[in-house]
């Protein structure tokens, strides 16, 4: 099924298919340099899409530990982490997306902030989570292309 | 009456302080309960991983702490009092009640609150106070063990840690196999899980003192449990709170009393070396 799914891609990749779900599975995504260069989907990544799952609890819920001061009117920004405001100035496009799909690949194990679209997470996953991340790959894009609006 | 109007004034402050704005630091004040005072600093043990170790008191808002500094308003006062009530009911084919044996809990409880988990050579493994509690209804009592957080548990392990109020926290690591179980613990706290890929560590050690979101993160300490809670208005055990907080990692929970948990309450408690005891302690 993964495999149909990669191959899927590649084709649409290679004839410039519009293919329905074409995606990249989690274990597949390939990091280099700090970067994940190719997009995780076919479909380009929506910023207004991006802002809601940035901010919704049980998706990103990315002010759990970030502040951006454009979204203050958004109650209770934590500070565990640093802020995002100028990110799309200090990180390239491929970095935020390598960040966001899994920063341990970027910052190293012991970060504290989750991978989003990775399987290689905790033990003793709830029953039904397993074998999911925590957000889409659609979903990754989109707060990708957020994320790319925030500049200095 | 008083009491409940004051808990819902103080529950009221609570929720619309705003924490956006707050400072990140523990404060720096004194607490003092009915005349003592508690130790809320304490130099940590060897082998910690802070130099110091801080009660959670010090990282609540303003009306949090000052509800925990009056006894009066402290709704988890209400839970010591049911507690006394069952200290003092018969129950059971043996016709006792804790009294029956323990009599006044004020001086045959004085320290059990600040030296639990202890080893039990019966069980051969630690034994916490709602577990004894469970032992002696069984073998002593001729009752049947308390479900897990049934209210007279809660209540009654409330009441018994709150004659070791201001008492500094101090296990017998030396004991049995509670060095092996301390060390199993101390693996769990620093082992991620879930969905989310959290440990305890990952937000009370590397995170201590930030926020995450409205909350502001405390060092994780065990000594003022069971705890009142505002958000959801009851007392919170230890292992309740455990679970909980594996929950939000996206992990199933392990069980109340399990190995596990149990283990990790050793670990926990020993983090809290020092601290007094200031059970039932007041939280958001």
């Amino acid at each position: 099924m993964r495999l149909t799914g990669v191959a899927t891609l590649v084709t649409a990749v290679c004839f410039g298919w519009a293919a329905e779900a074409a995606e990249v599975a989690p274990d597949q995504v390939k990091f280099e340099d700090n970067m994940v260069a190719a997009s995780l989907t076919d479909a380009p990544g929506n910023p207004e899409e991006g802002v809601k799952v940035f901010v919704n609890r049980g998706l990103g819920n990315c002010l759990a530990c970030h502040v951006v001061k454009s979204l203050s009117k958004e109650q209770f920004h934590g500070n565990v982490a640093p802020a995002l405001d100028g990110a799309a100035s200090r990180w390239k496009m491929e970095e935020l997306r390598a960040i966001v799909a899994d920063s341990k690949k970027v910052f190293g194990e012991q970060t504290v902030m989750p991978g989003f679209y990775s399987l290689e997470i905790g033990d003793n996953v709830r029953k039904d989570l397993v074998g999911k991340p925590i957000l889409t790959a659609q979903q990754v894009e989109d707060v990708v292309a957020y994320l790319a609006t925030l500049k200095e | 009456m008083k009491r409940i109007v004051l808990a819902a004034l103080a529950a009221v402050a609570a929720m619309s302080g705003s924490a956006f704005t707050a400072a990140a630091d523990p404060v720096d004040d004194k607490l003092v309960i009915d005349d003592k005072e508690m130790i809320i600093r304490a130099p940590a043990p060897e082998g910690h991983p802070f130099e110091e170790v801080m009660s959670g008191w010090l990282f609540r808002e303003a009306e949090t702490r000052a509800t925990e500094a009056d006894s009066f308003a402290n709704p988890g006062m209400l839970a010591v009092e049911q507690g006394e009530e069952i200290w003092n009911t018969v129950e059971g084919s043996a016709g006792k009640s804790c009294a029956s044996c323990h009599n006044d809990a004020a001086e045959s409880m004085k320290s059990a609150g600040a030296s639990f988990p202890k080893w039990d050579p019966d069980s051969k493994k630690p034994i916490n106070v709602e577990l004894q509690i469970d032992k002696c209804r069984v073998k002593n009592m001729g009752a049947e063990p308390y479900k897990f957080d049934a209210p007279e548990q809660v209540a009654l392990t409330t009441y018994i840690k709150h004659q070791s109020l201001g008492q500094p926290v101090k296990l017998d690591l030396a004991s049995g196999e509670m060095q092996s179980w301390f060390d199993k613990g101390k693996d769990n706290y620093y082992n991620r899980t879930g969905q989310l890929n959290f440990s305890c560590s990952s937000c009370h050690e590397a995170s201590m003192g930030k926020y995450i979101r409205a909350d502001h993160l405390s060092q994780g300490q065990a000594n003022g449990f069971p705890t009142y809670r505002f958000n959801t208005g009851g007392m919170v055990s230890l292992h309740n709170r455990f679970r909980g907080c594996i929950r939000d990692t996206r992990a199933e929970m392990p069980k109340a009393f399990s190995d596990e948990l149990m283990a990790l309450e050793v670990y926990v408690t020993w983090r809290g070396t020092g601290l007094s005891v200031e059970t039932p302690a007041v939280r958001q």
